[in-house]
């Protein structure tokens, strides 16, 4: 870890509580989902991370406490420094608060993890599917999801197949 | 050429209708301007002045549906885009034909998953499936000119 | 097959995106898209219009959304490589180039120089490919249509060389994890000097074509203002961010595949509108010309490939007397390799921005989770405060200005 990015996560540790790791060159921090939108506030106004680069969530099911991982992914353009938050969250499918205030364009983020995983965002001002047709049942990206893929024909079970195919009327 | 050869002193010709009308069918095939993936890249690259589709009489790609024959398929269908395209397919007047260009839009190609429909031919009948993940401009050039070699064989009764 | 109808979304579930003045009747919905030839694939788009004039803009995405993260976890690191390619269909070297390099960081894999070198090389004749399509699209979205066929000229050449390392135009998945699938061929230099000597003129060919063109300037200058601090606040990258005076690129502040070793400009231009993205992206071109160059100048020599054998396949000749080859090659084609339970997040500068891949491995040959940041789903998102107050016909510069790649957003 470099000097200015050493002083920054002493300074986030002690003012938030967030323990951090540095793995592979990259500091993660472990903040509480009440708690993140004042780290990212914090992280903007005091610290010029100037942009959320990244935002996107982890499924550990079968395990339910947590559940998910949302990552975030913090850079600082003027500092060229990059960091990264992690937010657990609990249960199938949980509520955290949504990050649209301090950062404009993790209205997209944010309704791509609602879509793909189910989490709730409070406070997101449009909070509707964004890649999926919006009458889709469930969360692809789950992983209690099925892949949903299509068997492979080969010659014994070619016919069974074949008839269980949809097909246009004309 | 060789209808003037047939045409003879009294400008008469003598063909069958049949002929006729493929031969017209084939001549002036507009394909519609429609681009869904990594195929409409090579689809472009075909229009392009290296490879020039406009050599074979199929250069005048139409951006509506309902001054287009031909419906080039190119690149993977999603189960969100699947319903516009059965309706951009409605929209098209008879007759018309359909080129599942690529593996994905033939079969669903690399992506076995819940997103894609797994064949283009679930919702639109398909006349000519060009293969290759992209295929290569030359293939896309071939597949439409095998249209072609179709539409040809077409008799009166095909016509509806 | 019964198709439900196309557009079920009514105009009362999109109140709260719409003007108060949309709910007399006062101003018009228009749809836009997924079928137009000026959204780039499968972009839809509705807008509030008053007039000619657009109240709201509202993108709807997802109409190429493939699955490639949830496919990707179901098959091995390599196989999964694969899917890259498609996603970002312009940018197929570098898609390969950021899943490979994450690969590369999670498991502790050494890539050997000469390995790297092509691979910037590659990358960069790849970032001029997709500059070129960029421009040619460009350009016809604004009626000039020569400037298509120009582009396409050039870029079969790149298209050519690519083939002839990887053996396909546009998805080569040429590198590998530990390195590239094989050496260069012979032919390989000479062509790509060939493209150095050709291309300089060429680009001088397009922007005599455009850049003092009055028509070109008319549609461009002043159109789709992006202020500096809300580009940055917008998570807009590449080109687009650029094109606002802010010198940010990942190449210069994070620098990955030797980089650092290599010297360029990063271009940038302060007139924040659609001309001045323009600018930047031509002058990109030309600063990767001057990679290209450096890197064909000092390619060294040696192998293309790891010799951790644990990770790389034994090149074919080994497996003829080699029992030991022989395992590895059978165990690495059919489990793959493991990876330690960990996860990574590599970003690299694509044409169109920040490209970045978080990739967690669970300790078994196939990924946990892959997900792709892709910068065009970011920048998109900036469309529909640009597009507010200026003309339909604007709309198509301002997305065009955007870069946008369809595959890229919806993945």
């Amino acid at each position: 870890m470099n000097k200015p990015l050493e002083k920054i996560a002493a300074d986030l540790n002690a003012e938030f509580g967030a323990t951090y790791t540095e793995d592979r060159g990259e500091v993660s921090f472990v903040v509480p989902a009440e708690r993140i939108v004042d780290f990212a506030a914090a992280l903007k106004k005091k610290h010029k991370f100037e942009m959320l680069a990244s935002q996107t969530a982890v499924d550990y099911w079968p395990a339910l406490a947590p559940r998910y991982h949302i990552v975030y992914q913090f850079t600082s353009v003027s500092k060229k420094l990059r960091l990264e938050a992690r937010v657990p969250l609990d249960g199938n499918d949980p509520e955290m608060p949504s990050l649209v205030d301090v950062f404009p364009n993790a209205n997209w983020f944010e309704r791509e993890l609602f879509d793909m995983f189910g989490i709730r965002f409070s406070g997101h001002p449009d909070l509707r599917r964004i890649l999926m047709p919006f009458d889709w049942e469930g969360h692809p990206l789950r992983k209690d999801y099925p892949l949903g893929y299509e068997e492979v024909q080969f010659s014994f079970n070619y016919e069974d197949i074949e008839v269980r195919k949809p097909r246009p009327k004309d | 050429m060789g209808i003037e050869q047939k045409l003879g002193d009294m400008g008469v010709v003598t063909a069958r209708l049949e002929d006729l009308v493929n031969w017209g069918r084939t001549r002036a095939m507009w394909p519609m301007l429609f681009g869904l993936a990594c195929c409409a890249i090579e689809m472009m690259s075909a229009q392009a002045a290296n490879y020039d589709m406009s050599r074979f009489g199929m250069e005048l790609m139409r951006a509506s549906p309902r001054q287009s024959d031909l419906m080039i398929v190119a690149g993977r269908v999603s189960r969100k885009m699947a319903p516009v395209l059965r309706r951009l397919y409605d929209q098209m007047p008879d007759p018309k034909w359909v080129v599942a260009m690529g593996d994905c839009a033939s079969c669903g190609g690399v992506f076995n998953n819940y997103a894609i429909v797994q064949g283009v031919d679930e919702i639109v009948p398909v006349d000519v499936y060009v293969g290759g993940c992209p295929p290569r401009p030359e293939a896309l050039i071939h597949g439409i000119m095998t249209l072609h070699e179709k539409v040809k064989l077409e008799s009166f009764k095909d016509w509806s | 097959m019964t198709l439900e109808p196309v557009m079920e979304v009514t105009v009362n579930d999109l109140k709260h995106l719409l003007s108060e003045r949309a709910a007399e009747g006062d101003t018009l919905l228009l749809n836009m898209g997924p079928q137009h030839p000026s959204t780039h694939g499968v972009l839809r788009l509705l807008l509030e219009l008053d007039g000619e004039i657009i109240v709201r803009c509202i993108p709807d995405i997802g109409f190429l959304h493939t699955g490639i993260e949830k496919n990707m976890e179901a098959k091995t690191y390599v196989k999964a490589e694969v899917m890259t390619d498609r996603l970002d269909y312009l940018n197929t070297t570098g898609n390969n180039l950021v899943y490979v390099m994450a690969i590369e960081k999670l498991v502790g894999l050494d890539v050997p120089a000469r390995a790297e070198v092509i691979r910037v090389l590659i990358v960069e004749l790849q970032r001029i490919a997709s500059h070129l399509v960029w421009l040619g699209t460009h350009a016809l979205d604004l009626a000039a249509m020569s400037v298509f066929f120009y582009c396409f000229r050039e870029r079969e050449k790149i298209l050519d060389i690519l083939e002839m390392c990887g053996g396909q135009r546009m998805m080569t998945t040429y590198f590998r994890p530990g390195g590239l699938w094989r050496d260069t061929p012979v032919e390989f230099e000479s062509a790509v000097r060939d493209f150095l000597k050709v291309f300089p003129r060429r680009i001088d060919e397009y922007e005599a074509l455009l850049t003092k063109n009055p028509i070109f300037i008319d549609r461009t200058k002043g159109i789709g203002i992006i202020p500096k601090d809300k580009a940055l606040e917008w998570g807009l990258t590449g080109p687009t961010l650029r094109g606002s005076g802010i010198e940010y690129d990942i190449r210069r502040a994070f620098p990955y595949a030797g980089y650092e070793n290599y010297e360029f400009d990063v271009a940038t231009d302060d007139g924040c509108d659609v001309y001045a993205r323009y600018t930047v992206r031509m002058q990109e071109m030309r600063e990767s010309l001057k990679i290209v160059q450096q890197a064909l100048d000092n390619m060294p020599m040696g192998p293309v490939n790891s010799a951790n054998r644990k990770f790389v396949p034994p090149p074919r000749s080994e497996l003829g007397h080699s029992m030991e080859a022989v395992i590895h090659h059978f165990k690495l084609w059919t489990e793959g390799f493991e990876a330690p339970k960990a996860s990574v997040y590599m970003p690299v500068e694509s044409p169109r921005g920040e490209l970045g891949v978080y990739l967690e491995g669970d300790g078994g040959p196939k990924p946990y989770r892959v997900h792709f940041r892709t910068p065009s789903f970011t920048n998109l998102q900036a469309v529909p405060w640009l597009a507010e107050g200026h003309y339909v016909a604007d709309l198509v510069a301002i997305i065009g200005s955007i870069d946008i790649v369809l595959g890229d957003t919806d993945r």
